[in-house]
């Protein structure tokens, strides 16, 4: 060969777990994609969040969030639409389910370790925690599925006004993401059972945690600038 | 440089038998595959984008022309665009970064070779869906940059911007999943000692725009979310009495809009500065510079969106603001030209086909920038707005820019790309003709554009000073097709019976040129340790600076493959093909909302399944077999 090569060293930091391929930083590729796709995704609720801002307060008709309406051809009177106490039930769920997600990876990185007491056993158990995650995430979406049809029958639709296509376009793509984190999750749980997660699988896990945290990140934005701020 | 037609310098034993077949292109997941596929679809949808044109042209050759209606002239326009800058354009960009990155860092694919074939089919699949409409005269008509309200239902209420909106959401998948695969190959997949600042400017550039299309391309994403939304269940975002901002889709549109302005220029850039050293036999001149520069580009780029929109009346502070930020951006872009120039001062330059083409770019985009300049002032831009002159800007800075960094970057590469070179004959005939008539098209619009000559008209009356400056356009349209077609013959001859090329024909510096050309499929035998930015000059020169390599030294050299070497490449699949498909078909149920809401939900009921199951299937089969 022409190139001016010599072999490669084969140290430890460079030939990670999986494939044992070299990479520059010694870290999974699949790791830094997603945080490349969090970057992007970044983007997205930006643009989300920033268009909900721009029409807050716009729409001629109501219902609107925060104060009650008087619709002026039929004297019908609309409540504000949001329902605080609720959401931060939802929110809280939400969160705490970021905590059973940290402690899933844990245990997955901590499979090799033996497990002396109970406490070690219900703490380094992948399968429980990602069960607990799971749920949390399912209790989230049943949330908002309540609120979205609470809105609905209190007369705010998509198509009602710039609120209404504002806000259920934004929670709903924050929802349709919190469906994909919970499919993922699922499927983490499918391998556990099939074949067991090991130390080795440390990195799906992780990539899954990350996308995880993000889409609870975003949340607490949502929920801090559509429901708490007036 | 001998003449040998017959067989190439190397035994052929670099790919497997039967890899010609049709089902090895289908399940290729090998990045300089996919790179030869985006080449061939680009170039394909470089000529769909130029017969638009050329229509477009033929019909405005003389005041009142009839060759087509208003509608079909409005179809017809909107597609050129769209079709130039998604299908064209950044396609043939990709056919660089898919060909090019690994080889220039020194490794043996992307990080994520299936995720490259995918996006290659959502690419190959969205431009078919959005091209196919206009031989039934149902195509996009509501410009390249769909401005909403005009693109809703209230006012374009046809199947024909469902198409384009549909098409660009697909389109964005492709870019967005290329992105993230050549964001983590270039920080991670890097040679070792190939620091980043002994990378390669094609690939610096390359990096940047990735970065450009994963930041701008979802806040296109969510414009087209809002607009499919607004056509398709009836939400308000564009709906004036509704009390929406007839501005928000001109803001969301082109804060993505600009950026993509360097997504299209960036890549051409680089390539030129590949080629500009090679063939003045010297190191790019302030190379630490150039990166500096192509970064602050980046930067910039997202802070000067508004500038397409002074005419809107936005008030004179975001007016100035967006004046002075457009005014900055010629700072860098400026200090390339100048680079360039000091590259090629005191060369020992050598006028190739390929260097043609990279310094006519430093000359035809200066043109369009200085043009581009002109516009940054709110004053004059309210003069010349949508008008021709608009149009003789941006094609000086995309056809004299982004075309000819490809054309050169074509001829540059081809050797290394098919292992033949390009006729350097029929390369002048491409060029000369190419540079003419493109200044025939162009240089005219300048005047007509600034008489008053309005874009996206489909007639214009006599007796307004008019009628030369189109006709001088129209017959440089003629003769730029010409022009096209002798590069196209010559890349269709040469592919088959052009010279045969050794693996450095070239006398250049990087990486890719340590390998045969063609490479084999892995690439390196030996990952090459690097140790500085021009490692064939350094390492091979001793007193004579550049080693250009003959056929007769490679004649007969065995390649050895993959498996003598041991070296493990990932297995093909078929399934990034599959799951683009089921995307497209989820797509296409959005169309028949109107006609059937059960057919539209049964279809994309269907076409999510079709895709999901494919990437769970795509999931769980290993990439490559265990060692």
């Amino acid at each position: 060969m022409t190139a001016p090569t010599v072999p490669v060293p084969d140290t430890a930091a460079h030939a990670h777990a999986h494939g044992g391929h070299y990479t520059s930083l010694g870290l999974d590729n699949r790791k830094i994609a997603i945080w490349t796709f969090i970057g992007s995704e970044c983007m997205l609720f930006a643009s989300l969040i920033s268009t909900y801002l721009i029409y807050k307060g716009r729409s001629p008709e109501g219902p609107y969030p925060h104060e009650s309406w008087t619709n002026p051809t039929t004297g019908e009177v609309f409540a504000p639409i949001m329902n605080i106490p609720v959401t931060s039930a939802s929110t809280f769920v939400l969160l705490a389910s970021s905590f059973a997600m940290v402690l899933a990876l844990a245990a997955v990185q901590n499979k090799h370790v033996p497990k002396r007491t109970t406490g070690e056993r219900i703490l380094g158990s992948s399968r429980l925690w990602l069960w607990v995650t799971c749920l949390m995430g399912v209790v989230f979406l049943g949330f908002q599925a309540y609120e979205f049809t609470s809105f609905v029958h209190e007369g705010l639709t998509i198509r009602t006004n710039l609120f209404g296509s504002s806000f259920f376009t934004l929670t709903g793509f924050h929802g349709a993401h919190v469906t994909v984190g919970v499919l993922w999750l699922f499927s983490l749980l499918a391998i556990d059972y099939k074949r067991g997660l090991t130390a080795a699988d440390a990195t799906i896990v992780d990539i899954a945690a990350l996308y995880w945290h993000f889409v609870d990140v975003v949340w607490i934005a949502i929920f801090t600038l559509l429901y708490l701020i007036k | 440089m001998a003449t040998i037609a017959a067989a190439p310098p190397y035994t052929s034993t670099a790919t497997e038998p039967g890899s010609t077949a049709i089902w090895s292109w289908l399940t290729t997941v090998d990045h300089k595959r996919i790179g030869v596929l985006y080449l061939i679809t680009g170039l394909f949808f470089f000529v769909v984008g130029g017969l638009e044109a050329a229509v477009l042209r033929a019909q405005l050759a003389v005041p009142n022309g009839r060759i087509v209606s208003a509608e079909m002239y409005s179809q017809l326009f909107t597609m050129h665009g769209t079709t130039m800058i998604f299908l064209a354009v950044m396609p043939l960009s990709a056919a660089f970064f898919n060909f090019l990155i690994p080889l220039q860092i020194g490794a043996r694919d992307v990080a994520f070779p299936r995720l490259n074939a995918f996006s290659y089919w959502v690419y190959l699949l969205g431009g078919v869906f959005i091209t196919v409409p206009i031989f039934f005269s149902v195509a996009p008509d509501g410009g390249w940059f769909g401005y909403a309200p005009l693109s809703t239902k209230a006012y374009s209420p046809q199947i024909n911007m469902d198409f384009w909106v549909i098409g660009l959401q697909i389109l964005g998948i492709s870019s967005l999943a290329a992105g993230f695969n050549f964001i983590t190959t270039i920080i991670n997949m890097r040679a070792p000692g190939m620091s980043l600042m002994r990378m390669p400017i094609f690939t610096w550039m390359s990096f940047v725009v990735q970065f450009l299309v994963v930041l701008a391309f979802p806040v296109i994403t969510v414009a087209l979310v809002f607009l499919q939304f607004d056509r398709f269940f009836g939400t308000n975002f564009y709906t004036i009495a509704k009390g929406a901002d007839p501005l928000l889709w001109q803001h969301l549109f082109w804060v993505f809009g600009h950026p993509e302005v360097y997504i299209l220029i960036l890549p051409a850039f680089g390539l030129v500065s590949e080629v500009l050293p090679t063939f003045s036999r010297k190191p790019l001149f302030g190379y630490p510079v150039m990166v500096y520069s192509g970064i602050l580009i980046g930067f910039l780029g997202f802070g000067v969106w508004a500038h397409h929109m002074f005419s809107v009346g936005m008030g004179p502070i975001a007016d100035a603001v967006f004046s002075l930020t457009t005014m900055l951006i010629a700072i860098p872009t400026g200090v390339k030209i100048f680079n360039w120039i000091a590259t090629l001062w005191g060369g020992q330059v050598r006028y190739t086909v390929a260097m043609k083409f990279a310094v006519a770019l430093v000359g035809m985009f200066t043109i369009g920038g200085i043009s581009g300049v002109m516009h940054s002032s709110p004053p004059a831009d309210l003069q010349q707005t949508d008008t021709y002159f608009v149009v003789a800007h941006f094609h000086y800075v995309l056809y004299g820019g982004s075309i000819f960094g490809l054309f050169a970057g074509m001829y540059y590469y081809f050797p290394k790309i098919t292992g033949r070179f390009l006729s350097e004959k029929l390369g002048n005939w491409h060029f000369w003709i190419t540079l003419v008539a493109m200044n025939l098209t162009f240089f005219p619009m300048h005047f007509s554009g600034l008489l008053g000559m309005p874009r996206r008209i489909y007639q214009y009356p006599s007796g307004q000073g008019l009628e030369l400056f189109n006709l001088l356009s129209t017959a440089g349209t003629l003769l730029l097709m010409i022009g096209t077609a002798f590069g196209l013959w010559n890349v269709w001859k040469s592919w088959r019976k052009g010279e045969v090329a050794s693996s450095n024909p070239w006398g250049a510096a990087t990486l890719e040129w340590t390998i045969p050309s063609p490479p084999p499929e892995y690439n390196f035998a030996e990952l090459p340790q690097v140790k500085s930015r021009y490692p064939l000059w350094n390492m091979r020169g001793g007193d004579k600076l550049v080693h250009e390599t003959t056929t007769e030294e490679e004649q007969g050299r065995h390649i050895p493959t993959a498996r003598e070497l041991g070296i493990v490449m990932p297995n093909p699949s078929i399934w990034p093909l599959l799951c683009a498909a089921g995307i497209i078909v989820m797509f296409c149920g959005l169309l028949f909302m109107e006609t059937s809401l059960t057919a539209a939900i049964a279809i994309m009921v269907i076409g999510t399944m079709w895709w999901v199951g494919s990437l769970y299937r795509w999931l769980l089969t290993p990439l490559e077999d265990h060692h």
